[in-house]
């Protein structure tokens, strides 16, 4: 258990691009023990992709070039040997598993041959060996009938098995170490609760290393043994699981945690990381964190910190722990917490949106004239209300249809049939010009801060275009002028009206997509996941922005999301979704705290928690979301739901009111 | 002399492109996303060399397009002035010697015999089948036997003293512009331009504006005394020919797009934007097009024309108005037959934009739908059909001279390479074999197809996303 499987020193991978060398790994060292579970953790583009791509010597070539350091593997250098032997190592003693299940399976080979393949490879297995063996392997990674599964293609699984699938793989060369490159990234909370619970019963069975590369402080918690905080290109922090998560010692640790929204958070804003990460072309003199830390004093700017060791195996890359430096550092001025503005005095209570029975029916059409051969039930009988300057949180899996009430609400996708009553006028009636004179009222956020603005309009063109379709905001000056207070409302500068979409960060985008969406003053704005592209640190900010602007504004919002925290934190109103339906809706306490739904506690205890101490029984849930072509009958839920009875096969539920705001479809709610 | 301006059909569509070509320029100069690839094709050294080949054409083109009618000596007392049937261009007057230096019948590049042996009466009135002396090339000599090869030698000295001048001139004031527009002095800048040190790559472009000029230059001294790609059947300088289907090749490749483009992107973005029956109509219209033959399509509508043309001469004051039309129709079904390839690919893309976010952002917005199709999808297939544009053209040059040659491409009296090379089929097969012909509308329309083909990798290099780096 003791003995060190890998060993990483001062490693360094720099890449030439024409802006100059950008030094994505810049001097790291780490052990990773036989058996245990090292975690590294950091935000997009610090560099912690590019150091399994070093250790597994899969640097882009020829932009990307190990510059220096080793990689021992017990004790062999891997950066000495030669192409060849490598093809050895990679999938026989190190395996790898990626972010997207759905790209890393090659869609033209069954699942049996791309696992043979390995096999082939790395075991000489064929034939019937080969297959026994497939067979044996799918199971352990807990594919069910694995007898019927293993001549499927890829596009036949749904996104969960297809990792489990690229486990299997990993695991055909029995290999000493996987690399888990955020393996859960693109999964549901219920399936990722699936999978790792996967990997810790097969590190346990087969006693593998497993580096596990994530930017999730829950994932960290739940799995690793050991934690290494990336930041720009260098590891700022390692320590063990118990000491990282006690007390973080790097400025930057503890933000990442203080900027976690949670629901005890709600009344005040959340810690926030200033600024963004410093471009790794620029040559640093002196701390990278300096320019975002609450801590620093001229030292950080000038002098490069070294590590400095606080305990046995925990280590830190910061002047505040040493001693002597330390000691020269004035003492800090009290810092005023950020006090949220006051909520506007708007009459809580006034429903402002008022949806009955909502129904998005898409079609699908076979055949040479397009016949209608079925449905996609996305969105089946959805009823919601929110009140004026309230947030109704909309919680639910991937292709629960979520998104599809969104858009159906501020008919983006007709409904097929209900009513979304705005202010008392059912918005499903409005057509053409009085319906384009209405969408002044309610507005969209995007998850997706990348594709939401035309690259080939200016900052100013993008948000002025509401105002202009609508006819608001008076003539060009004065909408300019607007324009230039916008941005400023959502913490940009006036300037950057003349620049484009790219040259701004995910952060920043997203703040010119809220200015856009309140250019015309919405009522109601739908917020479909928006913060879920972007870090831990960024996500604080704009999670303040919303609240700060609701509280200013008396906006309403319905927030779709899958994040439960972020719910906590933002939420008065929960509405839980399962196949086109919602199964509970209450208060934010009720359903957090008190959920009556199966499917609700289920998805609740999957999500992970960094509090080590609250040991909390994971509901497991069975198999997949399943098709809303052909969704079951009775209650949608019955087949994963652990605790169904016959009569959940053959009727659904109807909802029940447990208090006068709480409700929940199901037959047995009330026990 | 008075003259009386022409204005054909293709000329006013030809100085139309140029103009737009113009403000296209000026306008993407203040659109950064537009300067960006642009910028990229400018700083590329293949890119500009091939580009300034393009640009010698287009020049001869449009110098080409400038047409009149000079005005016949009047006879009569009463003042009114007749002007002569003949349509003349700008180039004929530069060229204005070759132009009227006709022979007989064939003679070799350089000849100052003709090609084929004549009986012809002696001083002494006696009769003799000799190679008679050319009408007008060597004319100046009086032993070409002896005299032909140093009288080359010296005004290929002459003109290349011509060239070097001229060409010293040209770039001394762009390397000025250059240095005033930098900021830097003249001789720095020629520095700079010397070791390669600038963004563009300006010591490659002087390179080939020297080859073009001393070229040029070396062209039109020599073609005063001799014929230099020979004479063709009926003695006309087949230089001259060669560089007058320079207009015809170039007003194919170019007004074919102009016709196609309102078409191909209308029909595309409206399909791939609006789906529906509009999408079921388009697809239908272009896959039934698509499935007839095009030759045959352009076969029986130049026919068809050619049948219109014949019956009502009264429409047609000139020949050259005729043979025009006839140029514009041929365009216009090449445009018609080809337009759905890009109208596929255009369709593919504003499918896929229409559900990027933006569009979704701006239908929330209530903008009406041409507002979205103008300044959303618009902008961002424009670089779909940059491409398209500059990869089609070097394709509808040489489908000209393979319509020509098939008999159904541009006026039989009009010139092109494709005439050229329907009338070097009998040539080549004559013996002693006339080759010159066939050559010069090769080497013609070769540079011409390989300047564009290379200057459309640039472009499609600049502004390809998926080969951006």
């Amino acid at each position: 258990m003791t003995e060190t499987l890998l060993s990483v020193r001062d490693l360094k991978t720099w890449f030439s691009t024409g802006g100059g060398t950008v030094r994505a790994v810049d001097g790291i060292s780490f052990d990773i023990k036989r058996g245990e579970t090292f975690a590294l953790l950091g935000e997009s583009g610090c560099g912690k992709s590019m150091t399994s791509l070093s250790v597994m010597q899969l640097v882009p070539q020829p932009a990307g070039e190990i510059v220096s350091g080793q990689v021992l593997l017990q004790g062999e250098d891997l950066l000495q040997l030669p192409e060849a032997a490598m093809r050895d190592i990679r999938g026989d003693r190190i395996a790898m598993i990626f972010q997207e299940p759905m790209t890393s399976l090659n869609p033209v080979l069954t699942v049996g041959q791309q696992i043979g393949e390995s096999l082939k490879q790395h075991k000489g297995l064929k034939g019937a060996a080969a297959r026994a063996r497939i067979l044996e392997l799918l199971d352990a990674v807990g594919i069910p009938a694995p007898q019927s599964r293993i001549d499927e293609y890829p596009h036949q699984l749904s996104g969960g098995m297809k990792q489990r699938v690229m486990i299997a793989i990993a695991l055909a060369g029995e290999p000493d170490l996987l690399i888990a490159d955020e393996p859960t990234t693109a999964l549901d909370v219920t399936i990722q609760a699936q999978v790792l619970v996967l990997l810790r019963e097969l590190q346990r069975k087969t006693g593998m290393s497993i580096m596990l590369i994530t930017h999730d402080l829950g994932v960290v918690a739940e799995m690793a043994d050991r934690v290494a905080v990336m930041y720009a290109g260098q590891i700022v922090e390692e320590a063990s699981r118990a000491q990282f998560f006690a007390e973080p010692a790097h400025p930057y640790s503890r933000k990442l945690f203080e900027s976690l929204p949670s629901m005890e958070k709600r009344d005040r804003a959340l810690d926030i990381i200033r600024g963004s990460v410093p471009s790794l072309a620029t040559e640093f003199k002196g701390c990278r964190f300096e320019n975002r830390c609450d801590f620093a004093w001229p030292p950080c700017r000038d002098v490069i910190p070294q590590w400095h060791r606080c305990a046995e195996g925990h280590g830190v890359r910061c002047h505040l722990m040493d001693e002597a430096l330390a000691a020269t550092r004035p003492n800090d001025v009290a810092q005023e917490a950020d006090e949220l503005v006051a909520p506007r005095s708007v009459a809580v209570g006034n429903e402002l949106l008022v949806v009955n029975d909502l129904k998005v029916h898409f079609p699908i059409r076979k055949g040479l004239l397009k016949r209608v051969a079925g449905h996609v039930y996305a969105v089946d009988g959805v009823s919601l209300k929110i009140k004026q300057g309230q947030t109704l949180a909309l919680v639910g899996e991937s292709g629960c249809g979520k998104t599809t009430v969104g858009k159906g609400i501020i008919q983006l996708t007709r409904p097929t049939a209900g009513e979304v009553l705005f202010e008392g006028d059912d918005l499903n009636a409005l057509r053409g010009e009085r319906l384009r004179r209405r969408r002044k009222d309610f507005q969209l956020i995007f998850q997706d801060p990348f594709s939401s603005m035309n690259p080939r309009m200016m900052i100013g063109d993008i948000i002025e275009e509401g105002m202009v379709a609508q006819g608001v905001g008076g003539h060009r000056a004065q909408r300019r002028a607007r324009v230039a207070q916008l941005l400023a409302h959502v913490g940009l500068a006036a300037e950057m009206l003349d620049r484009y979409p790219h040259e701004f960060s995910g952060g920043q985008r997203q703040r010119i997509c809220i200015a856009r969406a309140l250019a015309v003053d919405p009522k109601l704005i739908v917020c479909d996941e928006p913060t879920s592209a972007l870090d831990v640190s960024v996500q604080a900010q704009i999670l303040n922005l919303l609240k700060e602007l609701q509280n200013e504004l008396g906006l309403s919002y319905l927030f779709i999301t899958h994040n439960i925290s972020v719910v906590a934190y933002l939420a008065h109103e929960v509405a839980v979704m399962y196949l086109g339906r919602i199964v509970e809706r209450g208060t934010i306490g009720e359903v957090l705290d008190h959920p009556r739904h199966p499917y609700t506690q289920a998805l609740l205890s999957a999500v992970p928690t960094i509090d080590p101490a609250s040991q909390q029984e994971i509901v497991h849930l069975e198999g997949d979301l399943p098709s809303p072509i052909n969704p079951p009958g009775g209650c949608h839920f019955h087949p994963r739901c652990p605790a169904a009875q016959p009569v959940c096969k053959t009727d659904y539920p109807a909802p029940l009111a447990v208090t006068h705001t709480h409700r929940v479809s199901c037959h047995f709610a009330q026990t | 002399m008075n003259i009386l301006p022409v204005f054909l059909w293709t000329d006013i569509l030809i100085f139309i492109m140029v103009a737009v070509v113009l403000a296209g320029g000026i306008y993407a100069r203040n659109k950064a996303h537009l300067r960006a690839p642009w910028g990229q094709v400018v700083r590329s050294r293949m890119g500009m060399a091939s580009l300034i080949v393009l640009v010698t054409y287009i020049t001869i083109g449009v110098i080409d397009s400038v047409h009149f009618r000079e005005s016949l000596p009047t006879e009569n007392s009463s003042g009114e002035v007749y002007y002569s049937g003949e349509v003349l261009s700008l180039l004929d007057v530069l060229m204005g010697s070759v132009r009227e230096q006709q022979e007989k019948t064939y003679s070799a590049p350089f000849a100052a015999y003709a090609y084929a042996k004549e009986t012809v009466e002696l001083d002494d009135g006696s009769q003799a089948r000799i190679y008679p002396r050319l009408l007008y090339g060597g004319a100046h000599l009086d032993d070409p036997a002896s005299e032909l090869g140093d009288d080359v030698l010296r005004l290929s000295l002459i003109a290349l003293l011509y060239g070097v001048a001229s060409w010293a001139l040209i770039s001394a004031v762009v390397v000025a512009l250059i240095a005033w527009r930098r900021g830097a002095s003249i001789s720095r800048t020629a520095g700079a331009i010397l070791k390669g040190q600038l963004e563009i790559p300006w010591r490659v472009m002087f390179i080939t504006l020297a080859i073009i000029v001393l070229l040029i230059s070396w062209c039109m001294v020599l073609a005063g005394y001799y014929h230099i790609l020979g004479t063709d059947k009926v003695g006309q300088d087949v230089f001259y020919q060669a560089v007058k289907s320079i207009r015809t090749g170039l007003a194919i490749g170019t007004l074919t797009t102009l016709v196609m483009l309102p078409f191909a992107v209308m029909l595309g973005v409206a399909a791939g934007y609006l789906r529906g029956w509009v999408d079921d109509v388009v697809q239908y219209l272009y896959t039934t097009l698509n499935s007839i033959p095009g030759v045959l399509l352009i076969a029986a509508a130049v026919l068809m024309l050619q049948v219109y043309i014949s019956t009502h001469p009264e429409l047609f004051e000139t020949d050259a108005a005729r043979a025009d039309l006839r140029l514009l129709f041929l365009c216009i079904i090449l445009g018609v037959t080809s337009w759905t390839g890009l109208c596929r690919m255009l369709r593919g893309e504003a499918m896929k934009l229409r559900e990027m976010d933006y569009i979704e952002a701006a239908t929330a917005f209530g903008v009406s739908r041409f507002k979205i199709i103008t300044r959303h999808i618009m902008p961002n297939v424009m670089h779909i059909i940059m491409i398209a544009v500059v990869l089609d053209f070097s394709g509808l040059v040489l489908a000209e001279a393979v319509l020509s040659y098939v008999g159904v491409g541009v006026d039989p009296t009009m010139f092109s390479w494709g005439n050229m090379i329907n009338g070097a089929r009998l040539e080549m097969a004559r013996e002693p074999m006339v080759w010159w012909s066939l050559l010069a509308a090769f080497i013609f329309m070769f540079v011409l197809v390989l300047a564009a083909n290379l200057f459309s990798d640039a472009v499609r290099d600049a502004f390809d996303p998926r080969l951006r780096k």
